[in-house]
């Protein structure tokens, strides 16, 4: 039992490293379900192979939550992102497989280029147009995008006639993870030390520019323990999947891939898988637009107070329409993940993704009401999703009592985020 | 002040919302170095009137003058153009957000890769509030968990960090204490020291019979007249405000 004073001195330690209390409950909400499912399991659930696919899983619905989190904070919704993901995945694999080829010739080194391409600018186009009619037109977004639902659903189908399209290029399909699609284990390594390393002087500039304007700053043990904390878990997660063995199976076709003779004994591992990469790339890209970039501000100003926002200046209207045109360009991402990690697009493709984006989004603290929500935050929130979802099916729950848990967990998850607010004044 | 040209004038101002004419043919002027009050009762359209003038509103008919030339006021932005700035009296504050970023919102300071320099404006803010406020504290915290006057401080120093030539400000004492409500009549009288025109919008008679030069009274839409306060006492003033009289004008 804690006595109000240890709680005291544990809350001004967490201030004084400038974590707030909902960053903390999140991670201590994702490390309780890993610990109970590693438990149940006996063990199965924190294995390097478990987390690695994991990781794998979580990375499309996570770049569109990133999204998804301007979008709300802006007090709209994107109910569309599905359907437009399946869409996007449609056409992109028909554009690979039937129209590519024929340009620059079968298995040419340009089309995953072209595909991937191809698929960030029709998400923003379709995004944009969706941000047009909410912003100019002013339908309200709730309807346009489920109309957008609807629309990309069917567009979907249209495209091959609702056939199946495979098999994706064999570069495209790197992107989406699996045993080819990684880093590799010296890559991994060297990846894990750049990043560490401009995290550290990310943190010690900061540092530095705060102390130049005179103003105080953290104590250097706060920044010692933070610098450690980022460190420590970007190496730590490299390790982690640089311990993931290569099934034996694959092992000539990636030490041939890799470069590497095959020879008797000869263990490889996985390293960081792509998806994974493009997911840390969207979120360090996202969060630098919410915290350092007008546009960000003036997303968080609008969604805090529209009129004010208006009254300063800011076009409210075509920040509507960045913010969707965003939304879209990241869904566009998300569909080369997603069909990319299955090597073939079907009608399914992405369907309730919506969902799973925009619970992952608010589990990470965006309010539906506007004005809050961080881009880590969405990130994690798409963590908690993806491991309460594999933890239960590896546990055995079946189907329908997983999305009962979910949806409790939402809503719950919902109401401590509401308790928080008030509790803080924030 | 006859034989300049004012600062500003607005001249035969209409605007209706759905058949209802909330400003209808108005003119009102200002000088440099002056303050005018904006005088009348709630929905009289005092705010509707001024907020023509910082571009929150589109006006159906009417010229904008500045300096004498014709301004073109169709926005927030082109008002702040004419250095016009604006005190709302709902303070226009994005609550989420703290007192740096609402001071500079719309014109945030940016470091040379382009990105917004957060501690740059926070320094700013520290300074401006050392003028304004020296009390004020909370940098850190949104203003939505700041007190009335604090509020106000932020909103007013937003209106006077970018150099404006011309000052709007919509009830900027209502949400005040009586210390904090002295330092705004301080700041006024400061303010007009250094030539800035002020449009004062109050609901108090002693407000404007005290701070201002002249006060034009509105009623019902339409300017009641416009008078200078040293000729007036509080009662005309009042019965400007609640009968739509004109002390200096015999009724026909």
């Amino acid at each position: 039992m804690s006595t109000p004073t240890t709680n005291r001195s544990a809350k001004t330690f967490f201030n004084k490293l400038g974590i707030d209390l909902r960053l903390l409950g999140m991670i201590g909400a994702l490390v309780i379900l890993c610990v109970m499912f590693d438990l149940i399991t006996g063990g199965r659930f924190l294995t390097p192979r478990n987390l690695f696919n994991l990781s794998v899983q979580t990375a499309s619905v996570a770049v569109m939550a990133t999204g998804m989190v301007f979008v709300i904070v802006t007090r709209n919704i994107d109910l569309s992102v599905g359907s437009m993901l399946g869409f996007i995945g449609m056409t992109v694999g028909a554009l690979q497989v039937y129209y590519f080829p024929d340009i620059v010739g079968l298995g040419h080194w340009s089309i995953w280029i072209l595909a991937s391409i191809a698929a960030i600018i029709m998400g923003a186009c379709l995004g944009a147009v969706q941000g047009w009619v909410v912003g100019y037109l002013t339908v309200p977004a709730f309807i346009v995008t489920l109309g957008g639902l609807l629309i990309y659903r069917g567009a979907m189908w249209w495209v091959t006639q609702g056939q199946t399209v495979a098999p994706l290029d064999p570069t495209f399909r790197l992107l989406g993870g699996g045993a080819d699609g990684t880093l590799g284990e010296t890559l991994s390594w060297g990846g894990g030390v750049v990043s560490s390393l401009v995290a550290v002087g990310l943190i010690l500039a900061s540092r530095r520019r705060k102390a130049n304007h005179g103003f105080t700053v953290k104590p250097m043990w706060a920044e010692g323990i933070l610098i450690a904390l980022a460190a420590g878990l970007v190496l730590g997660y490299v390790y982690i999947m640089n311990s993931y063995t290569i099934a034996k199976g694959a092992l000539p076709r990636i030490a041939e891939a890799r470069g590497i003779e095959l020879t008797e004994g000869l263990t490889l591992y996985h390293g960081v898988a792509i998806p994974v990469i493009i997911l840390l790339v969207v979120t360090i890209g996202m969060t630098l637009i919410s915290t350092r970039t007008r546009f960000g501000r003036y997303v968080y100003a609008t969604g805090g107070n529209p009129e004010a926002a208006e009254l300063s200046g800011i076009n409210t209207r075509m920040l509507t329409v960045k913010v969707f045109a965003l939304m879209g360009a990241l869904t566009g991402i998300a569909a080369i993940i997603a069909s990319a990690r299955l090597g073939a697009v079907d009608v399914g493709l992405g369907t309730l993704d919506e969902l799973r984006v925009i619970a992952a989004a608010v589990i990470g603290g965006t309010a539906l009401a506007g004005g809050f929500g961080t881009i880590y935050g969405a990130v994690i929130g798409a963590l908690i999703m993806q491991t309460l979802q594999s933890g239960m099916a590896s546990v055995g729950v079946d189907a329908p009592l997983q999305s009962i848990v979910v949806g409790l967990v939402l809503v719950f998850a919902v109401y401590i985020d509401i308790v928080y607010r008030r509790k803080t004044g924030a | 002040m006859t034989n300049k040209t004012p600062l500003v004038e607005l001249r035969n101002m209409s605007i209706a919302f759905g058949g209802v004419r909330a400003v209808d043919d108005v003119s009102v002027d200002l000088y440099a170095g002056e303050v005018v009050g904006l005088l009348g009762h709630n929905g009289a359209g005092k705010s509707t009137l001024i907020k023509m003038l910082s571009g929150a509103y589109g006006a159906d008919s009417g010229e904008i003058f500045i300096n004498g030339e014709k301004a073109k006021i169709r926005n927030p932005r082109d008002a702040r153009r004419y250095n016009i700035e604006t005190i709302y009296q709902t303070l226009a504050l994005a609550d989420n957000l703290d007192a740096a970023s609402n001071l500079f919102l719309g014109r945030e300071l940016v470091t040379s890769l382009g990105f917004v320099d957060d501690d740059a404006m926070e320094a700013e803010m520290r300074k401006i509030m050392t003028r304004l406020n020296p009390n004020f504290q909370k940098f850190h915290e949104p203003v939505s968990a700041l007190s009335g006057g604090q509020r106000q401080s932020v909103a007013i120093a937003r209106a006077v960090y970018f150099d404006a030539k011309i000052l709007i400000m919509d009830e900027p004492t209502a949400a005040l204490g009586p210390q904090e409500t002295q330092m705004v009549s301080e700041l006024i009288k400061k303010l007009k020291a250094e030539g800035i025109g002020i449009f004062l919008i109050s609901h108090d008679i002693h407000d404007v019979m005290t701070l201002c030069d002249r006060a034009s009274v509105m009623k019902n839409g339409k300017l009641v007249g416009t008078v200078d306060v040293d000729t007036v006492t509080d009662d005309e003033l009042l019965s400007m405000i609640i009968l739509g009289k004109h002390p200096h004008q015999k009724e026909a």
